[in-house]
């Protein structure tokens, strides 16, 4: 009995780390024609669906539709575009449509930055109001709303984002109502509710007599949160923020509503922008050949992206302490 | 005993009930607490003594709604008054009240922190930051606790890598280091193994040369082996004090006699 248990528990564990494997594997294959033709300079190229004209001058008659039809509105103008317009008719000219992630993948890390920013310090003081500051009459209703603000599904804080909260924030700040800071601000209150009460949970571990024994030395109540409670529950607080954070890097639909889903480069934390998840769920359905290729390399770098992150913050906060 | 006894704490008349509870679990208690002695609280589990510890910090006051009556009295050191400590209301009373009687609890509560901040914690919530000070106090703290020998090339390693015996020595360490005037322990041995208890017991005997301690225990022979007076309490009553060796060898009440026989408890 006891031999089955441990051979079931060992293979669940062996799936996990296949599963992480076979994900890899199958983004890799998918993108494998997009690593090869841009390489690792397709992190740093800002433009997405971009026709440029080829190098060389075979002057042969090929319309150039793709790059009349720059479909999205974006301010930088291929070549042929300037040369069309000035009615020079170099349409002779042979392009190709290129494509490169840094706009998408800077959003991504800029919406998750201001994110973490604005939720962490709000769910840490929820989470210590309710563990420690609250009488017991609020903090069962409080504690229930936290949960079930948490189980709210994210399409409804995006739509909350787009009707009300985004004007508000534009009103306030200026700018676009869907903007890079609205996506950030919208993503951090998504998160708030999650963090705060994996954090309440892990203050609530710390035992009565460690905290009476602080209490004893003479220490206040601020003292003892500091010195006590956080870092007895350390582990626990951190591991709620990254798995937070995990979630705020790859969420997609409260982003989708309030970024803007233009591929510019934000100039102002108010201006609209893109981030990975947002590219691949409006574009899948359109895509085949090297944009296909192009959205699994973004979709393969969100996942480098979101193992890095959370890898490093678990080795630097949870490992090099004593 | 014909040296003159001069009282650190007097507890008059003094009731406690918990916040809810529709009777007083300490039920006028008139008891004093002498000098560098070392005055045992024994009796059977309920009675009341860790109640009864907890109200001379008044570590009560944590938790709502509790109710204390009558007087606990505490030596004031500079002027010599006896200053009812049940008066006080401002948070840094209370403060200045645990720095001057401190308390050991029945496991070891290590802080989250090195060896060395555990010692230097209520001194550095004392404002205190010098750090030759400080090392000095350490020092001092870790060696009057007989935990010196066994820590000095360690103090920045987690307090919480120590024996449990370890562990609570650091505490009593941790307790002295603030120089409080009375140190409360409750229970302080219940989670050690007998060599641990017995280090334990050692320190108390030799503590009291400089600080008065309050000992809960529901060992008899730790009772009979460590203090120098004894309180017998029964179902949140003070039944019977008086010297250890009185209440040990020839009690005056019958229910003190047989819980000493082991009849009950
Ligand atoms: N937090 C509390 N709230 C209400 N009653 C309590 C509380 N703690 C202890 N009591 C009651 O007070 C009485 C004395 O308990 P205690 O002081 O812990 O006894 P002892 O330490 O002598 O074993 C017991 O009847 C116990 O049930
Ligand atoms: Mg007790």
């Amino acid at each position: 009995m006891e031999f089955i248990f441990k051979k079931i528990s060992s293979l669940s564990a062996a799936f996990i780390l296949v599963l992480l494997t076979a994900v890899f594997i199958v983004l890799f294959l998918y993108a494998k024609p997009a690593i090869k033709k841009y390489g690792l300079h397709f992190i740093i190229d800002p433009r997405w669906d971009v026709s440029v004209p080829i190098k060389e001058k075979t002057p042969t008659k090929t319309n150039n539709i793709k790059s009349q039809k720059n479909k999205n509105n974006n301010i930088e103008v291929s070549d042929a575009d300037v040369l069309a317009a000035l009615g020079i008719t170099n349409t002779n000219a042979k392009t190709e449509t290129i494509y490169g992630g840094l706009v998408p993948l800077v959003g991504t890390i800029l919406s998750t930055l201001i994110a973490m920013l604005f939720a962490v310090p709000i769910a840490m003081g929820i989470a210590i109001f309710l563990s420690e500051i609250s009488p017991p009459l609020i903090n069962k209703p409080v504690g229930i709303a936290i949960e079930l603000l948490a189980a709210i599904p994210s399409i409804i804080y995006g739509m909350w984002g787009l009707f009300y909260f985004g004007p508000f924030i534009s009103h306030i700040f200026g700018g676009s109502s869907v903007s890079l800071l609205v996506a950030g601000l919208v993503l951090g209150i998504m998160i708030i509710p999650f963090m705060a009460s994996l954090t309440r949970d892990s203050m609530n571990t710390t035992p009565n007599i460690l905290k009476e024994s602080a209490y004893a030395m003479g220490a206040t109540k601020f003292e003892v949160i500091k010195d006590i409670i956080f870092p007895y529950a350390r582990k626990g607080i951190i591991g709620s923020i990254i798995l937070a954070l995990g979630r705020a890097l790859g969420e997609t639909m409260a982003v989708a509503f309030v970024i803007g889903g233009v591929f510019t480069f934000p100039k102002k934390i108010t201006d609209p922008t893109v981030s990975i998840p947002v590219v691949l769920a409006n574009n899948f359905a359109e895509s085949s050949g090297m944009s296909l290729s192009a959205l699994f390399y973004l979709a393969l770098i969100l996942f480098i992206l979101s193992f890095i992150i959370i890898f490093s913050a678990k080795f630097y906060f949870l490992k090099n302490k004593n | 005993m014909s040296e003159k006894l001069e009282k650190v704490m007097d507890i008059k008349n003094f009731s406690f009930t918990y916040n809810g509870a529709n009777k007083p679990s300490l039920k006028n208690i008139n008891l004093p607490i002498y000098f560098k002695k070392v005055t045992a609280l024994i009796g059977p589990s309920g009675c009341g003594k860790s109640t009864f510890l907890r109200s001379l910090n008044r570590i009560h006051d944590l938790y709502p709604g509790n109710k204390y009556e009558g007087e606990i009295l505490l030596k004031d050191i500079e002027t010599g008054d006896m200053e009812n400590i049940l008066k006080y209301k401002k948070e840094n009373e209370l403060i200045k009240l645990r720095q001057r009687v401190g308390m050991i609890f029945q496991k070891p509560t290590p802080f989250p922190m090195s060896i060395f901040d555990n010692i230097a914690y209520g001194l550095r919530l004392m404002g205190k930051k010098n750090k030759k000070f400080l090392e000095e106090k350490v020092e001092e703290a870790l060696k009057s606790s007989a935990l010196w020998k066994e820590v000095k090339d360690r103090l920045k390693d987690d307090a919480r890598g120590l024996s449990g015996g370890q562990q609570q020595r650091l505490c009593i360490a941790r307790a002295i280091a603030v120089e409080p005037e009375v140190l409360l322990m409750d229970e302080p041995t219940s989670a050690l193994d007998p060599l641990s208890t017995l280090a334990i017991e050692e320190l108390v005997t030799k503590l009291k040369e400089k600080v008065t301690i309050v000992i809960v225990t529901h060992n008899m022979q730790q009772a009979s082996r460590v203090s120098d007076w004894t309180a017998f309490m029964y179902l949140g009553e003070l039944i019977e004090y008086g010297t250890t060796e009185q209440i040990f060898i020839s009690p005056h009440e019958k229910r003190t006699a047989d819980y000493i026989a082991g009849k009950f408890g």
